[in-house]
Parts: structure tokens; sequence; C-alpha cells
């Protein structure tokens, strides 16, 4: 391609040769006042964020349909070789899923009896929004989902993401057609989480590996391995009792819970829009600007 | 008058194929692909983008225009302010610096070349990302990362051959 020199030419030349002599401060100068940007924690910089997830969205949706489709397609496939073995284990999970539903109806009515002889203020009700996964960050920085539903599906910053297994982590950025999910495991999610039958009460930490730890734990605590975690509800942000992993490992530095989520079938998350009680909500929302 | 400026237009139109291009693999590389051995990592589509065009294309993609796609990419992943601008402008400007290597290159030394930048740029993001986020961050993931992203280069690097061919 032969280059013409033509009148936009003749004007940008002398700009051009001016950029090109400062090239390199210029481009110190632009990269270090991003990172200062970023740390300063504008609104500018929140709202550039929310506009290119919102132009993303589209494209990301367009292109995840198809793939999960593909992914559909294979597994059946999969699936159809091993229907008999597949059909065997689902009867006897069905069975034993039967004993415990005789027994979670049998303890529901008799919770039911004994908060009306308490007079237990009724427990707040929760909202969901199913809404499908179309972008995984993916990188070695940051653990966070973007979810193809946004403010105007009703989501607000800081509800509870859950896949079918467990909590997989909290909204952080909403748009208007999409929203982005921090994942339990990211370097910066702290989730209040109650551990075990006695619900001792820790901080649950990630740190971008795949099993997050657990701070501020009592010292002489008797967290041990397999113990159940499961949010505590202390912050007013997320509802109490949903599931979260179990204990896999205990040592005197660290405590590490296993997710149940399973991160590779994330195909669609449930939002939990959690409405405080009338008593403790406007007290709670007015430290929250962005909530109800 | 009219065949002038459609022609202007097309040039124009063209010139951008690049920056798009780059912008759209950016936005690609979030696409969720859960294969179990992939899983949570995907390779950096947009610091193969940056490279091929700096080396082939430095007109079409200028340092500005890497600095941009960067800011992007930070934007989009939700990575602290400034870890994608590094990794894109560390590598335009490898590119730019050593130049003289590209002239009449094999696609093996331009990929051995890439394994090297791609090393060296990503390596200064990590450290970026851990000083940002004061904390060291996992470097097992960064080198899947690294993996990944220099497995990726022969595919894609055949694909913007293609399209440089057609289009360019």
């Amino acid at each position: 391609m032969q280059k013409r020199p033509g009148t936009v030419a003749r004007i940008a030349s002398p700009v051009r040769a001016l950029a090109h002599r400062f090239h390199l401060p210029l481009l110190v100068i632009a990269t270090l006042g991003t990172i200062a940007l970023g740390q300063l924690d504008l609104a500018v910089v929140e709202r550039a964020r929310l506009m290119v997830l919102d132009s993303a969205a589209p494209v990301l949706e367009a292109v995840s349909e198809p793939l999960y489709a593909l992914e559909h397609a294979t597994e059946s496939f999969r699936e159809l070789a091993e229907l008999r073995q597949i059909n065997e284990s689902l009867k006897r999970e069905n069975e034993r899923l039967m004993v415990w539903h005789h027994r979670a109806r049998r303890l529901e009515a008799e919770n039911l009896r004994l908060r009306a002889l308490l007079n237990l203020a009724p427990e707040p009700e929760a909202r969901y929004v199913s809404a499908r996964v179309i972008g995984d960050s993916g990188g070695a920085f940051a653990r966070s989902l973007l979810v193809a539903a946004g403010s105007a599906d009703g989501i607000v910053e800081g509800q509870a993401a859950l896949s079918g297994e467990g909590l997989a982590g909290r909204v952080v950025d909403v748009s208007e057609r999409a929203a982005r999910v921090m994942l339990i495991t990211d370097l910066n999610s702290q989730i209040p989480v109650s551990i075990g039958l006695t619900g001792e009460r820790a901080i649950m930490a990630g740190d971008n590996s795949t099993e997050p730890r657990l701070l501020y734990l009592q010292p002489g605590h008797h967290v041990a391995v397999g113990d159940r975690v499961i949010t505590s509800g202390h912050g007013g942000l997320l509802p109490p009792g949903l599931p979260v992993g179990v204990v896999s490992h205990v040592s005197e530095e660290a405590v590490r819970v296993r997710p149940y989520v399973e991160w590779r079938n994330l195909e669609f998350l449930r939002l939990v829009d959690y409405e405080l009680p009338g008593l403790i909500g406007p007290l709670v929302e007015k430290q929250r600007p962005t909530g109800g | 008058m009219t065949d002038d400026l459609l022609e202007r237009l097309n040039i124009a139109a063209k010139a951008l194929i690049p920056a798009l291009l780059s912008g759209l693999l950016i936005i690609l590389s979030l696409v969720p692909l859960r294969s179990p051995e992939v899983s949570p990592i995907t390779p950096a589509l947009g610091l193969t983008a940056i490279y091929y065009w700096a080396v082939f294309r430095p007109d079409l993609l200028p340092t500005w225009l890497a600095f941009l796609l960067g800011l992007l990419q930070d934007l989009l992943t939700g990575a602290p302010l400034g870890v994608g601008v590094v990794m894109m402008v560390s590598m335009h400007s490898l590119v730019e610096i050593q130049r003289r290597i590209f002239v009449n290159p094999s696609f093996a030394m331009l990929w051995l070349v890439f394994a090297f930048f791609a090393a060296a740029s990503l390596l200064l993001a990590w450290l970026l990302g851990s000083l940002l986020l004061g904390q060291l961050l996992e470097p097992r993931l960064l080198l899947l990362h690294y993996v990944l992203t220099v497995g990726v280069y022969p595919c894609l690097a055949w694909f913007f051959g293609k399209v440089q061919q057609f289009f360019l």
C-alpha cells in the first residue's frame, strides 16, 4: 500500500514529531497515572468499568451461547454411553434423599411449632434471580465472573451468588444488563461464616487459590477437617445459612475451606436478593448507599 | 469525488482492523471455557494480538493504542488498573526496541521471540499486580497463563496472517 501525503499528514507530522520526541516519558507518565487512578478508587473508574461491561456483554452473550450448546451436546453424547450406570447411581441417591426429605419435613414442622412457641421474628424473605454466566476474568490477577443480568433485572451490589452446590461469590459491580460477581476465592473476598455444629465464627478470605482461608478464629477453636462451613449472616449482606464448603485443612498456619461450588460447570448462578427485616433494615441501609 | 471518498473510507476502515481485532480478542478471552484442565485460566489473547501487529503493522497499532487496549483489559477483567496497561505497553515497547530482530523473520523465530517477550511482560504485570494487591499472586496460575498464551500463539498468528493477507 502506497502512502500518499495529504493535508492531514502535513498538519499531523509536526504533532507526530513532538509526540515521538517525548514518547517514552509520556508513556511512563500515562502508565503511572493509570495505576494511581486505579488506586484512588474514583467514581469515574467505576463508571468506566460499568460502561465497558455493558458494551462487552452482548458480544460475550452471543459467543457463550453456542459454546454452551456445544458443551451440552458433547456432554449428552458422553452420558449416553454411561446411561445405565448413571441411572443406577441416581436411583441409589434418590433413595437416600427420600430419607432426608422425610426427615427435613419432620424437622420443618417441628421448627415451625417451636418458632410459634417462642414467638420468633420471621426470617426475611429471599428472592432469587437466575443469570447465565457469560464471562470469566480467568486471569492470574482477579477471580470474578460476569453474568447476564443487571440492575434492570433487580440485581444490586452485595447480593450473594449461588451455584447449585453452594455460595460462589458476591455481586460487586452492576451495570444495566450485566454484573460482576467476585468469587469467594478472590484476594479481596471476605465473607463472615460459621463453622460446624458449634457455629464457631470466622471470616473466610480468598487468596486466589482454590481453597480460601479462615481468619480470626477464636484461639483454642475446635474446627476440624470435614466441618461444614455456612454463611453466618453477620453484616447483613448475605443471608445466614448458605452452604459454603467444608474445612479441608487445619494446621498452625492456616485453616482452609474447600468450597462446594464446582467451578468448572458454572453455567448459571442464582443471585439472592435478601431483604432485611424492617427493624434493622433501615439501620444497615444507611451505611450502604447502594442498597435497596 | 465520491469514489475518492469511498476509497479513503475503505482505507480508514481497514486501518482499524488490527485495533478492533485486538479489542475483540481481549473481550473473547473472558468467554468461560470450562474444560477441566484449562479451568480457571485463559490465555492472554490480547497480548498475542499486540505482539503480532506491533511486529507487522506498527503503523496501525502504535503504542498509545496498546495502552488503550491494556486499559480495556483492566476495566473488563476487574484487575487493578495498570496491570493490563503495563502488560501491553511493555510488550509493544519490547518489540519496538528489538525491531532489528524482525527483519525477515521465520515463523519459529517469531514464536520463540514471543515466548521470551510474553514471559517478560507477564512477569512485569504479575509483579505490579502483586504490589497493588499487597500480596504475592499465585505463581502457578501465572505459569499456566503463560504456557497457554505461548501455546495458542501459532493458531492466532496463522489467523492474523490470513487477515493481513486478505485485508491489509
